[in-house]
């Protein structure tokens, strides 16, 4: 059974209320979201097995916190989507705003077109496929994951980065200080398999570049104080 | 914060609604700022004729009889409308400069002028603020309006967005700038004088100055790049166009629609809920350092 909540006679705050609610109680449960107009922290905080589907563009931190849930949004994101995700997978069919997939220990976020600057910002855990392209500053900082980009990435990908990995079929604007192209081994071609095909991307693995830590950062060394 | 909108229409059958829109995408963003708001309009144009928009504090006194003494004074026909605190005063253009010394001579807060431009902001909730000019009920071509977080300078209508530093220019802007007193130093060596302490009345005179230095308005967003430090969005209304700036790290949120109808700004997407034919437009996030601009 599929519970449609509409958002132009329900509150929001209702709205996550019975989410949060459903999430918890029963496994599984179907939900659709209409009407969302763009708004803020929809289908936060879900604690357990839900499925949500929202029906149009949302502003603010969606989805953010997601534990188990499955959220699909039928339209774009605004800044922040899945921000700390732990686990379940998240999917925009459209665009995503800044940061998306900020600081994520875990699960899917599978954005469907573009992705805006800082995508993955201090990720910790979660895989990031983007199947368009995606702005400056991204994954900044990040320390565990997998970001998947089909195509292009802007300014200064990967600055400060720690050991997540960074996989990007189109082109890469410009490296940030620390992030160097490595070698796609065999285990980085089935990793990339395994992503795009839960992902249902259309790509193949050795259409990747991959790129990562040069691990100069980790320790300070006045000769690398240029790259800071 | 601050909430910024833009429209321009690209059909001359949506004008007469151009108010209804924007004050709807206005009162949207209240969250974003709820310390002032103001739009800057373009609206009907009379052949040969400026006008320009004044605010007082005791509109009573300063605007009863003020177009015969205006009139008196530049010799010259003077008409006025009078909406809450600000006075709309229409009058020959080659009289522009006179009129200007005079009102300002009697206490007047010169908002803008031009041969299309009107400005009205107050200090207020952007509902309240809409409601007191009847924003609703104005058409015209294009125009754009801010919703104020104060951060830079004081809660006060001078401070308060749109800001217009030349005529038929006008700017909204969210962010904050951190060396606009060395540039308004800088403007001000050149002559170029600003009204308030306010660091987007700054911006607003860079860009002017660079205009009339005889740079494009897309040269002259171009040089906010350069010029111009800290985090920026600029949305410019000009009597013919509509440009879009952000800063290089572009923090400040921006996001785009057009249609064959209009292109539309604002700071969240949630501004375009109501907007005609959204479901099917092209909605876009404005790339960072880049210049967009539409003309007429």
């Amino acid at each position: 059974m599929t519970t449609t909540l509409d958002m132009a006679t329900t509150e929001l705050r209702e709205v996550n209320t019975t989410l949060q609610g459903a999430a918890k109680a029963q496994a599984n449960a179907k939900y659709v979201i209409v009407n969302p107009r763009g708004s803020h922290a929809m289908a936060c905080g879900l604690d357990g097995a839900l499925d949500v589907t929202i029906k149009g563009s949302t502003g603010y931190y969606c989805a953010g916190m997601n534990k188990e849930a499955t959220i699909t949004v039928e339209g774009s994101a605004g800044p922040g989507v899945a921000e700390n995700m732990m686990s379940g997978t998240v999917t925009i069919e459209g665009d995503a705003s800044q940061y998306a997939g900020a600081t994520g220990h875990g699960g899917l976020l599978n954005i469907k077109g573009n992705a805006s600057s800082r995508c993955g910002i201090s990720m910790k855990g979660i895989d990031i496929v983007v199947h368009g392209n995606i702005g400056h500053m991204s994954a900044f900082m990040a320390q565990k994951g997998n970001l998947v980009v089909l195509g292009d990435a802007g300014d200064a990908l990967g600055d400060s980065l720690y050991e997540a990995r960074l996989f990007v079929r189109g082109s890469v604007k410009s490296l940030g200080a620390d992030c160097i192209e490595k070698e796609m081994r065999t285990e980085h071609i089935d990793l990339l398999k395994k992503l795009l095909e839960q992902a249902g991307a259309d790509a193949r693995p050795e259409e990747f570049r991959r790129y990562g830590s040069a691990r100069k950062l980790y320790n300070f060394n006045i000769d690398h104080a240029g790259e800071y | 914060m601050c909430g910024i909108v833009g429209l321009f229409l690209k059909k001359d059958e949506l004008r007469p609604k151009l108010g209804d829109m924007l004050t709807d995408m206005l009162v949207t963003m209240t969250d974003r700022g709820p310390d002032s708001a103001g739009i800057a309009i373009y609206c009907e144009e009379t052949d040969g004729n400026v006008k320009i928009t004044v605010q007082s504090d005791t509109p009573a006194a300063d605007f009863d009889d003020l177009d015969a003494t205006v009139c008196a004074a530049i010799d010259a026909p003077v008409t006025i409308k009078v909406i809450d605190t600000h006075a709309v005063l229409t009058l020959p253009e080659e009289k522009e400069a006179e009129a200007i010394a005079l009102l300002e001579e009697r206490g007047l807060r010169i908002m803008g002028a031009g041969v299309s431009m009107e400005i009205y902001k107050e200090v207020g909730l952007p509902r309240d603020v809409a409601a007191r000019f009847g924003l609703r009920q104005m058409g015209g071509s294009h125009g754009i309006g801010h919703t104020r977080m104060a951060t830079e300078s004081a809660v006060t209508t001078m401070g308060a967005h749109p800001f217009s530093t030349a005529d038929d220019q006008c700017l909204v802007h969210n962010g904050s700038l951190s060396n606009h007193n060395q540039m308004r130093r800088k403007l001000a060596k050149k002559g170029v004088l600003t009204r308030s302490e306010n660091d987007t009345e700054v911006g607003a005179a860079y860009i002017s100055s660079r205009i009339a230095e005889g740079a494009s308005l897309g040269e002259a967003l171009e040089g906010t790049l350069k010029d111009l430090d800290g985090f920026f969005t600029f949305v410019t209304g000009t009597r013919n166009g509509f440009g879009v700036v952000r800063d290089p790290i572009a923090c400040k949120p921006a996001v785009m629609a057009e249609t064959d109808d209009y292109v539309a700004f604002a700071s969240e997407y949630r501004a375009f809920a109501d907007l005609p034919g959204i479901e099917t437009a092209k909605v876009w996030e404005p790339e960072p350092a880049t210049v967009y601009f539409w003309e007429r």
